[in-house]
């Protein structure tokens, strides 16, 4: 009935970090920094694809302002290369990468207008006036602000400040385009729409971008691909289907989406004591109200709707486990059936085997 | 009904805003007795030809002070002198400290809060025996009575406002504004003159205003240093109020002011309606 499947090979969606991409986008090799006695960046290594978009996404304190500050050239790294587009940039100046940054709190210029704002990449590139003001109106009119452009930053609200620090970073025409939390300071309505328009407008211009990120559902929804940090490494990089369906660790595994972490392994739908770590993605709990193949008796302890699902907390023989489920709101006390579609299994860290149990 | 409950309500609001105009109305006799007043004397004085004691007014008025001010040669030159050293002593100044503001606001050196500190050291001591140690080295380096040693005297004073302003405007200055301009492509000079520099104005401008002012007002240092060669307005008073009638020295203390005022007005307009009050959102 139930069956462990090793895992043998990485699927393909999961492609190896260090392979180098020739031509374009961005490589990173071996890239590390030290501060202050700690190793904030542990050889690390990425390649981003010409036009692709990638999220660095991670907890607080994991490495990954610290990667985009030393692709941007504002922190310069212990040891490491940078390449972007196959030039290699370690050694030049923020003033000399062909990279934009896009900063978490915006850093727009107070004393001068939106229209300065933008202009001043170009200003600074001795264009005439005329071509300054035709490039800064194509692109406040792309991020839809351009009869804002003689209003100063602090007169136009935070949605829009993006969207100007978006307009400044795009129309130095870069060939990286990095963003640092670009949605933190958005209210949760303003941060869906802007996260579309930053997609649409990247797909548009087909830029290859870096963002940094600490929410896995700006990171999911937006990203060709993810490279989940920890401690100033790459746990995993791949595509945020693959991140989900297949994390490689443990460290992945709890930190995109929700899981069941308990100890013990996987028998015949029970769980029974072990040394290994098993994770159950709540949507992966069965309930019904009727027996079924693989399921066991239980009692639902907790419930707290979630608009459009419910959790349920249910207690079995053998664990409490926690459930996503549609329908009909469930009561405290009532008596169900509970079985596991399906269980990661993980040992020091690492996911060895994925259990399916066919329901 | 409502009428009544207004009125109950209403009892006790008259009783205490009574006592707090009462209280404002004081404050304010005070203020006009003890700031206005003098300046109130001073301007009638100004004006005053005898003026006997019982009497709230002068017996009569006259212009004969302001002529004799104008006409009077040593006066001109005071005014002029005061009119050289201020703006220059502002501009050494600015040129000495605001480096030195920049480097206290964005780089860490060692014995840096130690070297902010003694900016204090010319403010801590009783000015008259700094002055006169400093006349015993001036004598020495053959500076009495020249322009460089009362220059040294009024950029002293100046040094604390000069440094300490401007390093809490450059502090101030968002290091990822600078970042952001970096990465726009400016140079590290370019990054100064379209971001920090403009962003640090305010207080720049507010520092150089109290520099010119404590240039201008400055008499002990410059009497010591500096006469008889070189009288500026304020030390030109000391002998006013000794050689000629309280009424002379009324007019020199009025056009002692002007510049002043006139100062104090233009930076309060400008720091008013430039970048302060738009109020950064940027933290």
């Amino acid at each position: 009935m139930t069956i462990h499947e090793p895992l043998t090979e990485p699927p393909a969606s999961t492609t190896n970090p260090g392979t180098a991409a020739s031509g374009g986008g961005l490589t990173i090799r071996g890239l590390h920094k030290v501060l202050g006695g700690r190793t904030i960046i542990d050889n690390l290594d990425l390649s981003v694809q010409e036009g692709e978009l990638v999220s660095l996404l991670g907890p607080s304190g994991c490495g990954k302002t610290t990667t985009l500050r030393m692709i941007a050239g504002f922190l310069e790294p212990d040891s490491g290369s940078i390449e972007v587009e196959g030039q290699e940039v370690s050694h030049l100046g923020a003033e000399n990468r062909p990279s934009a940054m896009v900063f978490q709190n915006y850093a727009l210029w107070p004393h001068m207008t939106v229209a300065k704002n933008v202009g001043f990449p170009l200003k600074l590139r001795k264009m005439s006036k005329a071509e300054i003001k035709d490039r800064v109106e194509a692109v406040l009119e792309l991020v839809s602000l351009l009869h804002h452009k003689d209003s100063k930053p602090a007169r136009i609200s935070g949605g829009e400040q993006q969207r100007v620090a978006l307009a400044r970073a795009l129309v130095q025409e870069p060939k990286l385009l990095l963003l640092d939390e670009p949605l933190s300071n958005l209210d949760a309505k303003l941060r869906v729409k802007v996260r579309e328009d930053i997609r649409k407008i990247q797909q548009e211009l087909g830029i290859t971008t870096v963002i940094v990120t600490h929410d896995q559902e700006e990171a999911m929804s937006m990203s060709d691909r993810i490279a989940v940090m920890n401690a100033g490494k790459i746990e995993q990089y791949s595509t945020p289907e693959a991140l989900y369906a297949r994390p490689e660790t443990e460290f992945v595994a709890t930190f995109i989406g929700s899981m069941n972490r308990l100890e013990g392994s996987l028998n015949n739908g029970l769980i029974t004591a072990g040394p290994d770590i098993l994770g159950i993605r709540p949507e992966d709990v069965i309930l019904a109200a009727a027996p079924f193949a693989g399921a066991v008796p239980a009692t639902v302890e907790r419930v707290v709707p979630r608009g459009h699902f419910q959790e349920v907390y249910v207690r079995r023989a053998d664990a409490q486990l926690r459930s996503f489920v549609s329908g009909e709101l469930m009561q405290p006390g009532q008596q169900t059936y509970a079985g596991i579609r399906k269980a990661m299994t993980f040992r020091d860290g690492r996911l060895v085997a994925e259990a399916g149990a066919a329901l | 009904m409502a009428t009544t409950a207004a009125s109950r309500s209403r009892r006790p609001l008259t009783l205490d805003s009574m006592v707090r105009s009462a209280l404002v109305g004081l404050f304010v006799v005070l203020m006009v007795v003890f700031i206005l007043g003098p300046l109130l004397w001073l301007g009638v004085r100004a004006f005053a030809g005898n003026w006997t004691f019982p009497n709230l007014l002068p017996d009569d008025w006259t212009l004969r002070w302001w002529q004799v001010v104008i006409n009077d040669g040593a006066l001109g030159i005071a005014v002029q002198n005061s009119l050289f050293f201020a703006p220059l002593t502002v501009l050494v100044s600015a040129i000495i400290c605001l480096p030195a503001a920049y480097a206290f606001a964005r780089f860490d050196f060692p014995g840096r809060r130690f070297f902010l500190i003694s900016l204090f050291a010319t403010n801590a001591f009783p000015k008259m025996g700094l002055f006169v140690t400093l006349a015993a080295l001036f004598y020495a380096l053959n500076l009495m009575n020249s322009v460089l040693g009362i220059l040294v005297v009024h950029v002293l004073g100046t040094v604390v406002f000069m440094t300490w302003i401007p390093a809490a405007a450059f502090a101030a200055v968002p290091r990822n504004l600078e970042e952001a301009a970096r990465d726009a492509g400016a140079s590290k000079l370019r990054v100064f003159a379209s971001v920090t520099l403009p962003m640090a104005l305010p207080g720049i401008i507010v520092a150089a205003v109290m520099s010119f002012l404590a240039s201008f007002d400055e008499a002990q240092g410059t009497y010591l240093v500096g006469a008889p060669a070189f009288m500026t307005m304020p030390t030109q008073m000391y002998s006013l109020v000794l050689n000629y009638p309280t009424q002379v020295a009324a007019v020199f203390s009025i056009l002692l002011a002007i510049p002043s005022v006139a100062l104090m007005l233009a930076a309060h307009k400008h720091i008013l309606g430039g970048q302060l009050a738009e109020g950064f959102q940027i933290k």
